[in-house]
């Protein structure tokens, strides 16, 4: 079998609570785009109601989806960054 | 529509066309073993890779596509951007670095990691191949609809011209140049839309967009049981009346006109004659008798009527159109007299119904249940979708850790979340400048583009080329890696150097690349970014429930993932090719098709992960 990483990977004693993360961040950004969705297709004609700065639903919901993934990843790789470094602290302390 | 070549942008156009082989030749030296060439190595920096990966997913289907059909239909183009960047999600908080660890080459290898099983090879190469194919459909489509207004050239030149130069990049040095053709590209096609949105917001909304622009003409018509009988203007001549179409005459030129609340309008025609001659507006194409259109009939800023908004601010400019009301085009198709008449005319449209989803997806009341379901569908697709395009995946193995992998995915989502907010500026401002060639809705950006200026033009061109050729060179890697490496070597068991397999993936690139140019050419005219959606809805399907319960289910056996990939698969492109847009692609009526479901996600992503978790649970091994 050819399989395997391309390169030698370290151990990675976090995979599973970024696993664990991952899952439950990508459940609530899959629950709001399904409301998203949900609201364009049942309420179109509240998409249009005007929310802030000039703006409707529609472009506010939208341009927040897109906003609120990039917030999320940042997040995500902070809480799993520091995780990492937690691992591997104890692991040079073990040592 | 009838283009003429600039200088400028043959230039720009060339230099990076050299620019892009220079690359490839450089890393072709380089690239001797097979980790380098389906990998680049293994070793490429995570922000690097992150661009790349915008490179990678702003394809023609993003600018070209996304920008235009905003343009036709306002707010339901934007709705491709939300759903495409929403699949990002599920790339990283799901697949990222589960995949770099899991993996080698391609993304059979990451599905076939625990099993080493010939089903999986084998229909997961396939899977890959066909995603691939689905995908560069609309690429190519795209770069032939790019060289029309570029270099004054036809369509299936453009087509031709990107294959070659596409198999030149993979031939010589597969993943690395390709990223760093990615990278180049990704960077710049951020940076020129950002610049190319400035000037649409910086120049504001106006009644009339140039000096020159063709306002459509009105006449006053006696109308009686709803036939034209008498035309105010004596200098038409009334030939032909066909539902609410009207054939006028004027100078020797026959032109179809719109009938509607007492007036006619005159419309965009082109007329197939019975003789297999092409007539625009009633002349040949070289008369330039053919108009760009989109504009703005009433502008409302602040609460006043205004001919002209002046600069605004990007809040103020959404809110603007959103208050106004717009001229859009629709299309009407019929026969008269032997001949086949296309006609685009125009339609008061309010900002409110632009700035909403409606115009495209039809959502409101009376809607039918299909049509939502449709929608519902796409939505699923693009969501799912992108955790499962194999050109996407394979970017995971060309950064050294899962770390990396993670890393570049955020910055990946950072930039192509950037660029998606300023489609909407795009496709707006092509709706109202008077760029809108009816023809091909995906020349909008490019067009807008020279409405600025033969500069900006010359580079947003050259990018949009660019993106064509960096796209079709992650895809054309992608489906190569699946016949070298996972037919081949691992589903045939023929046993290769490395060299060899290199040799391998380098031939298996230029035979995909003949055939994405002979699809390139066949599938001239479709909204290109429509057609990606079928590409997501198939990757979705065969790929994606396969690689959520390898990671999540225990009990996924192999001949679980084989049986989904294979249904997955099958169904999405069964429901495709059955759908009404294809029945009228086949020059059938739509109405014959035989089912109305356009977008087969709904319905082929659960059937893949039930195949699965039956077979799966019908073929577990016994415990001793």
């Amino acid at each position: 079998m050819d399989h395997g990483p391309t390169v030698k990977l370290g151990r990675d004693d976090a995979a599973e609570f970024k696993s664990k993360l991952g899952l439950q961040l990508f459940f609530v950004y899959g629950f709001i785009y399904a409301g998203f969705v949900f609201l364009n297709t049942i309420k179109p004609m509240l998409m249009a109601k005007s929310v802030f700065f000039g703006l409707n639903l529609a472009v506010v919901f939208g341009f927040g989806l897109i906003i609120l993934a990039i917030i999320m990843g940042l997040v995500y790789n902070a809480v799993c960054t520091k995780k990492e470094n937690e691992f591997s602290k104890t692991e040079s302390e073990g040592k | 529509m009838i283009y003429e070549a600039s200088w400028l942008a043959v230039g720009m156009f060339f230099t990076f066309v050299v620019l892009v082989l220079g690359l490839s030749f450089y890393f072709g030296k380089r690239t001797q073993s097979a980790k380098s060439y389906f990998a680049a190595g293994g070793n490429i920096h995570w922000g690097v890779n992150g661009i790349a990966f915008a490179g990678d997913y702003l394809s023609a289907a993003s600018f070209l596509g996304i920008c235009g059909m905003i343009a036709t239909a306002g707010y339901d183009g934007f709705l491709y951007s939300i759903g495409y960047l929403a699949g990002w999600i599920v790339a990283l908080f799901v697949v990222a670095e589960p995949l770099k660890r899991l993996g080698k080459y391609t993304f059979t290898d990451a599905l076939d990691s625990k099993f080493n099983d010939k089903g999986i090879q084998l229909m997961a190469a396939i899977s890959t191949l066909i995603v691939s194919m689905c995908y560069l459909i609309p690429q190519m489509v795209g770069a032939g609809a790019l060289v029309q207004p570029l270099l004054g050239l036809p369509h299936w030149v453009g087509v031709l011209m990107v294959g070659s130069i596409v198999i030149f990049i993979v031939a010589t040095a597969g993943m690395a140049s390709t990223t760093y053709v990615q990278f180049l590209k990704g960077a710049l096609l951020i940076v020129f839309s950002t610049v190319l949105t400035f000037n649409v917001v910086h120049k504001g909304i106006s009644l009339n967009p140039t000096d020159d622009y063709h306002t459509l003409v009105q006449l006053e018509a006696t109308v009686e049981g709803g036939k034209v009988v008498a035309i105010a203007d004596s200098t038409y001549l009334l030939k032909s009346q066909t539902e609410n179409y009207i054939l006028l005459e004027k100078d020797g030129y026959d032109n179809w006109w719109k009938l509607a609340d007492g007036h006619l309008t005159e419309t965009l025609s082109k007329t197939l004659t019975g003789e297999g001659a092409t007539l625009y507006n009633g002349a040949p194409k070289e008369e330039r008798r053919f108009y760009q259109v989109g504009h703005a009939l009433k502008i409302m800023k602040d609460g006043q009527e205004v001919t002209s908004t002046g600069p605004l601010s990007w809040n103020q400019y959404l809110s603007v159109i959103e208050n106004s009301e717009i001229m859009l085009f629709r299309k009407a198709a019929f026969e008269h007299d032997g001949d086949q008449i296309t006609l685009w005319y125009g339609k008061k449209t309010a900002g409110k119904d632009i700035m909403r989803p409606g115009l495209k997806f039809k959502l409101d009341e009376g809607s039918t249940f299909m049509q939502k379901l449709n929608f519902i569908s796409l939505m699923l697709a693009l969501f799912f979708g992108t955790a499962s395009l194999p050109h996407i995946l394979i970017r995971y193995y060309t950064v050294p850790s899962q770390k990396d992998a993670r890393k570049s995915t955020i910055v990946a989502i950072a930039a192509i979340g950037f660029f998606y907010i300023l489609t909407l500026f795009m496709g707006l401002g092509a709706m109202i400048n008077g760029v809108i060639d009816v023809e091909s809705s995906n020349m909008s950006a490019p067009l807008l583009a020279r409405y600025f200026g033969v500069g900006l033009f010359s580079i947003i061109s050259a990018i949009a080329f660019a993106t064509v050729l960096g796209t079709v060179s992650g895809l054309i890697v992608a489906a190569s890696g699946a016949v070298a490496h996972d037919l081949m070597a691992n589903f045939f068991g023929i046993k290769m150097t490395d060299k060899g397999k290199v040799k391998a993936g380098k031939i298996s690139a230029f035979v995909v690349g003949i055939i994405a140019i002979f699809l390139g050419m066949v599938f001239k005219g479709m909204n290109v970014s429509f057609l990606v959606g079928w590409a997501f809805a198939v990757a979705a399907s065969a790929n994606l429930p396969a690689i959520l319960m390898l990671l999540f289910w225990k009990k996924t056996t192999a001949k679980g993932i084989a049986s989904s990939i294979t249904v997955g698969m099958i169904s999405a492109l069964g429901i495709i090719l059955t759908s009404p847009t294809m029945v009228e692609r086949y020059g059938m009526d739509r109405a014959s098709a035989i089912h109305g479901l356009d977008n087969p996600g709904i319905i082929s992503i659960p059937l893949a992960f039930a195949t699965l978790i039956i077979v799966s649970l019908l073929t577990q091994k016994k415990k001793a």
